[in-house]
């Protein structure tokens, strides 16, 4: 049996490996809810962690490294928009080239660079997150399990993953609360009404690419600053794919996106900490581990867990009646 | 607006300049590495075409594409789109693998339409799953294929490390194929005719079985009443359904064509040229199928040059990574240069073409 001490490490490193997940899937979100689908989550986060890994390197200082991920970032998120948005053209396929484009990119730029096979110089000090500690938390560490779980589990981890986790209650706000968040909704249902209403949907759209954009660099800079010490090639690992399942998963919703990252988070904490997991005797292979997020998503989408109905208006491109 | 451009200028010009669009930004990254930009084309052009040994290796990767492309344009006949090649190909190679070592084969011209069979059916099986619930449930297919890409990669690399696997063998790959199952070479095939081409360069059989396969898919697209019904439903559904076809039929045998195009491509790779199973034998293959079927405008002529083109592409940049500081990774650059280019931003190139087309009609009127 687990003691105490191992389900806190595991819960730990969940929290760790949930957050990129989290600033993805709400990146996602905030895309997908205003009719822009986005399969290229992975590209850009994989463009981010290489010119945050990069500037970090170069300058020693991780918040320039974070602007300059961001930055990356957007820039993928504006070509997706020029494609998806002003010229119409298909949002899978222009996701699928953005994928593409930085996953060879990166490496080109990395190689040229710094030539050490595609990757970047470690990262050191100021150049990477470090993690902080909570007010108080040495202090009620003696307690008796709250302690624990608060200086183990809830303290201690970099800015970005607190960050990450209260990017959900604000998603919520602006997406429920906010008139915004209201037009954003609106132009992923039905972009016709917001027209009709004087809205410009081209301008909507657009800023929610652009906040994707933020948020998925932001994800990308955590995984070369924080999470790792340094950018590797396609060290993204298929972590857009996991955020686009969540995403769906949560069926487009902010507080529901964070139970199911925290739960692929989990998956992939347990997968890394137990190569060799045995339920009732029978062995499970780490295999399954690694593809239960996307067996999981594949169940969802079936529709035995309750339907995942899409934003109406996505994928299509609006056209202006004249 | 739909008969404003010529047909050809549809079919050829555009491709043709998205195309260019794409190699330009393609040399504005070499030269931003600081390589010599017509240096690397001329590198590429003897490393891909310079000799028969090129050759071969540049048509082996065609295959691959030929495969992977037709299988995509199916799909989008119908307007679906299967992003899971990689993940039918996988599974395509299990199926190779399996009959392969399932018998002590005495000759290839038994074990080859064994491991078509295999190979068509494995990766049909593997789009079979998110076809039912597209057809069946309305989930999206592209997302259910991404998962079914991480799923095949999950499996296969479970029977590889715990099944496949021969005893005492750290490396995650299976035993080598028995004699009896090596397919002949372009070599060992163009000497039965007096033709001398390279021995070492491992095209094979399988590019014959790719041409076939182009004639096959243009008969059964454009010639057949299952591909009249394929491209109605793709045009129009109510109309379909209007019509009398039945979507869920289209939908299912679509995909089941488009995954069994994929699996195939595994007898060129696992049986013609590795000869056993290993880990990521894809590589990306999968993927390089959407960049050909959206050059090649979904016809299997367009998709055989487009092939042919990525194999001068890939071929090619092995040997830039070979000889020169420009690493393999460029290629993947350019792929998506192409995607972007041909796929998602065609309007761009389309919107004043038109234009242009219409102001020339009005003159002349």
């Amino acid at each position: 049996m687990m003691d105490f001490a191992t389900i806190l490490q595991v819960l730990d490193s969940t929290v760790r490996l949930a957050a990129p997940l989290l600033l993805a899937c709400l990146a996602g979100l905030f895309s997908e809810r205003a009719g822009i689908f986005d399969i290229g989550l992975e590209g850009k986060m994989l463009m981010a962690a290489f010119f945050s890994a990069a500037t970090a390197a170069v300058t020693g200082s991780v918040w320039l490294g974070l602007a300059a991920g961001i930055a990356a970032s957007m820039v993928l998120a504006g070509v997706h928009g020029l494609a998806s948005i002003t010229f119409r053209g298909n949002q899978l396929i222009s996701g699928v080239a953005i994928n593409f484009l930085a996953a060879g990119l990166t490496v080109v730029i990395a190689q040229d660079w710094f030539a050490q096979g595609g990757r970047t110089p470690s990262l050191l000090g100021g150049a990477r997150f470090e993690a902080i500690t909570l007010p108080l938390a040495d202090t009620v560490r003696p307690v008796p399990i709250l302690g624990p779980i608060y200086h183990d589990l809830i303290s201690g981890h970099t800015i970005p993953v607190y960050f990450a986790f209260s990017m959900v209650p604000l998603t919520w706000w602006l997406l429920y609360r906010t008139r915004f968040g209201l037009r954003l909704r609106a132009v992923g249902e039905s972009p016709e009404a917001l027209d009709t209403a004087g809205v410009s949907v081209v301008a909507t759209r657009y800023a929610a690419v652009a906040i994707c954009g933020v948020l998925c660099g932001i994800a990308g800079a955590y995984l070369a600053t924080a999470l790792q010490a340094g950018f590797t090639k396609d060290m993204t690992a298929g972590r857009g794919y996991i955020a686009l399942a969540a995403l769906i998963f949560a069926k487009w919703r902010s507080w529901h996106a964070l139970w199911a990252t925290l739960l692929f988070g989990l998956l992939q904490a347990i997968a890394l900490r137990y190569q060799n997991l045995q339920i009732g005797g029978v062995p499970l292979p780490v295999q399954l581990m690694d593809a239960l997020p996307y067996i999981l998503t594949v169940v969802i989408l079936a529709g035995f867990v309750g339907r995942a109905i899409p934003p109406r208006a996505g994928g299509e491109p609006y056209v202006k009646e004249r | 607006m739909r008969d404003v451009m010529p047909r050809w200028a549809d079919v050829v010009l555009i491709p043709l300049i998205s195309l260019v669009l794409a190699f330009l930004l393609s040399a504005v990254v070499i030269v931003a590495i600081g390589e010599d930009p017509l240096a690397a084309v001329r590198m590429m052009v003897t490393g891909a075409l310079g000799s028969t040994y090129a050759w071969g290796y540049t048509l082996y990767y065609a295959t691959n594409f030929i495969f992977t492309g037709l299988a995509v344009a199916v799909a989008f006949h119908a307007r679906l789109f299967n992003i899971g090649g990689e993940g039918q190909a996988t599974l395509g190679g299990l199926g190779v693998a399996l009959v392969c070592l399932a018998l002590p084969w005495p000759h290839w011209v038994l074990a080859l339409p064994a491991a078509v069979l295999a190979a068509a059916l494995f990766g049909a099986a593997w789009a079979a799953i998110p076809a039912w619930l597209q057809a069946k449930r309305g989930s999206h297919i592209v997302i259910t294929t991404i998962m079914f890409n991480f799923i095949g990669a999950a499996v296969l690399n479970y029977m590889l490390v715990n099944v496949m696997r021969p005893q005492g063998s750290m490396d995650p790959a299976t035993e080598r194929f028995p004699p009896g199952t090596h397919l002949p070479t372009l070599h060992d095939l163009l000497a039965l005719v007096g033709i001398p081409f390279s021995k070492a360069a491992p095209a094979n059989i399988a590019f014959l079985i790719a041409l076939a396969a182009c004639l096959l898919v243009w008969l059964l697209i454009w010639r057949t009443r299952l591909g009249y019904e394929i491209r109605a439903y793709g045009h129009s559904e109510p109309a379909a359904i209007y019509a009398g076809i039945r979507p869920v039929r289209v939908v299912m045998l679509t995909m089941l064509v488009s995954g069994a195009l994929a699996g195939l491509m595994a007898v060129n790779t696992v049986m013609g040229e590795a000869e056993r199973l290993v880990l990521n034998s894809v590589e990306g293959a999968g993927f390089i199928g959407i960049a050909v079927a959206l050059m090649g405008r979904s016809h299997p002529f367009g998709v055989l040059l487009a092939a042919i083109l990525f194999g001068f592409l890939y071929q090619g940049g092995a040997e830039l990574a070979l000889w020169t500081d420009i690493p393999r990774e460029l290629i993947v650059v350019i792929q998506a240069l192409v995607i972007l280019f041909t796929g998602a931003l065609d309007n761009m190139v389309r919107m004043p073409l038109e234009r242009l087309f219409l102001a020339l009609r009005k003159r002349r009127t």
